[in-house]
């Protein structure tokens, strides 16, 4: 996509207005044109966390009988997050005296970074993609595992106690889970023999019957929502929340953390519950495939429309699952992780590697 | 070949400055009015005692050690489950031989006790 951008976008409407630029061979018009696309990318990932953190707060309030937001900007405060967003700009910025400064400093950078690096592999449509990797779900798995860090790193810079109870929850929770994740990440990849994020999504095509979680059925079932527990877990989310349990642990790893700093906590984890929903639409829900065979609209519209709507209705389920469901306790958690969703996934596993062995 | 990777790093790039940039426009429009019991750590309005970097519980690093061992076996079977699809049984029974040692080491661990947050006494 980006090299088709280069080449009929950048170039020509550069070469329209100035033709003598057609003779400058070392203009590097790959990389003009993809510095575009993550300057768009990055506005998508704004609007969408945007969107999804003023859609938390009205379903939210919905589920609790309040009506949430309803002043700023006219219709049901739909203007309350950019609102938001604007007052975390203008908000002080403060750096504990004790804390780890260079530390304290690039937590948020390498959390916001990691989520914002798993954008690159999404494919909104076969060809609406920054980069089709042939490693993409691997890409993906690895990518995201950065996270971890960053929220030791935070916990540990801020030389606060909550931050760092939180820090160490977090990342036992965030790698235990991983495991789970990974398994069931197999299971899609095998039905597919592909790791390039594309690929999987065009096995799906041709209708919601196509799609891998009807595969092996029960077990291709099993291993959507046992990866759909997992990404609960891997972004912090309800009822897995430990890292930032606000009734014990203040607001965990981010405690300290102030105005626009602290906002990238937010953008980050806005951005990897849609990645992490993104990945269970790729793997077993037909990714930008549509519901039907027929398409009557071209597919660089259906495509994300699809991709969008699928992906938004995994994360309506995630904030409706943090509005129901009551906190985990620690030793839950780990005994949900250890003695039940990974026996369960590696026993799929298998089960799928002989039926994909077996019919494939 | 590496096209792809090229993009990824410049993602990477974007998403450092997205961050510098906006951390400047903020720097610029942001009050500063530092006061010594503003930089203090926050512990719910008590004086804290000591620092934040605290002894913690020996579990995490059995966890991390555990997490090591799966997570390398997750990277095993990567690859493997990219070319199941038509490579016969042969394939599948030596990533199953795999798998059972793996599950027998998993069962190893909880018997003896090693996955209970709480540990209890070994009890075989």
């Amino acid at each position: 996509m980006v090299q088709w951008l280069a080449d009929n976008v950048f170039k020509m409407m550069a070469e329209f207005i100035l033709p003598f630029l057609a003779s400058w061979t070392w203009i590097p018009w790959y990389t003009i044109a993809l510095l575009h696309v993550a300057g768009v990318m990055i506005g998508v990932i704004s609007v969408l966390a945007m969107f999804l953190i003023w859609l938390e707060r009205k379903v939210s309030a919905h589920i609790q009988n309040r009506l949430g937001p309803m002043r700023v900007g006219g219709w049901h405060g739909w203007a309350q997050s950019i609102a938001d967003g604007i007052k975390l700009l203008l908000k002080e910025d403060i750096i504990p005296a004790m804390a780890d400064r260079p530390l304290f400093i690039l937590a948020p950078v390498i959390i916001f970074t990691a989520s914002f690096m798993s954008f690159v592999v999404l494919p909104f449509s076969q060809y609406i993609v920054v980069a089709d990797l042939n490693i993409g779900i691997l890409y993906v798995y690895g990518i995201s595992t950065i996270t971890v860090i960053g929220i030791i790193v935070a916990g540990w810079a801020s030389n606060n106690k909550w931050s760092m109870l939180g820090a160490m929850r977090s990342a036992a929770q965030l790698v235990s889970y991983e495991i789970p994740v990974g398994l069931s990440l197999l299971a899609g990849i095998m039905m597919a023999g592909s790791l390039s994020t594309v690929d999987i999504s065009l096995q799906q095509g041709g209708g919601i019957w196509n799609w891998f979680i009807w595969r092996c059925f029960p077990f291709s079932f099993i291993a959507a929502i046992l990866l759909y527990i997992g990404a609960l877990a891997e972004t912090n989310r309800t009822p897995f929340d430990l890292a930032e349990a606000e009734s014990e642990l203040v607001s965990g790893y981010h405690t300290e953390y102030s105005g626009f700093r602290f906002s990238l906590f937010f953008l980050a984890e806005y951005a990897n519950m849609v990645v992490a929903s993104a990945l269970v639409v790729i793997l077993f829900l037909g990714g930008f495939t549509g519901i039907v065979p027929v398409s009557f609209v071209p597919d660089v519209i259906a495509g994300p429309f699809w991709f969008l709507l699928k992906t938004l209705l995994l994360v309506f389920v995630m904030i409706w699952i943090r509005w129901t469901l009551p906190r985990l306790r620690v030793d839950q958690l780990m005994t949900t992780c250890w003695k039940y969703l990974i026996p369960l996934s590696l026993v799929n596993l298998g089960i799928i590697g002989l039926w994909v062995s077996i019919s494939g | 070949m590496f096209d792809g990777y090229y993009n990824a790093f410049w993602f990477l790039l974007i998403g450092i400055a997205f961050v510098l940039v906006n951390l400047f426009v903020s720097s610029l429009i942001r009050p500063s009015a530092p006061d010594p019991v503003k930089l203090t750590p926050y512990e719910c309005g008590e004086e804290s005692e000591g620092t934040g970097f605290v002894r913690f519980n020996p579990r995490f690093y059995i966890v991390a050690l555990v997490f090591l061992i799966f997570d390398i076996e997750t990277v095993f079977i990567f690859p493997w489950a990219v070319v199941l699809k038509g490579a016969g049984a042969h394939v599948l029974i030596h990533m199953m031989i795999f798998l059972t040692i793996l599950a027998v080491g998993l069962v190893y661990t909880w018997g003896k006790g090693d996955l209970d947050w709480i540990r209890q006494p070994t009890q075989w």
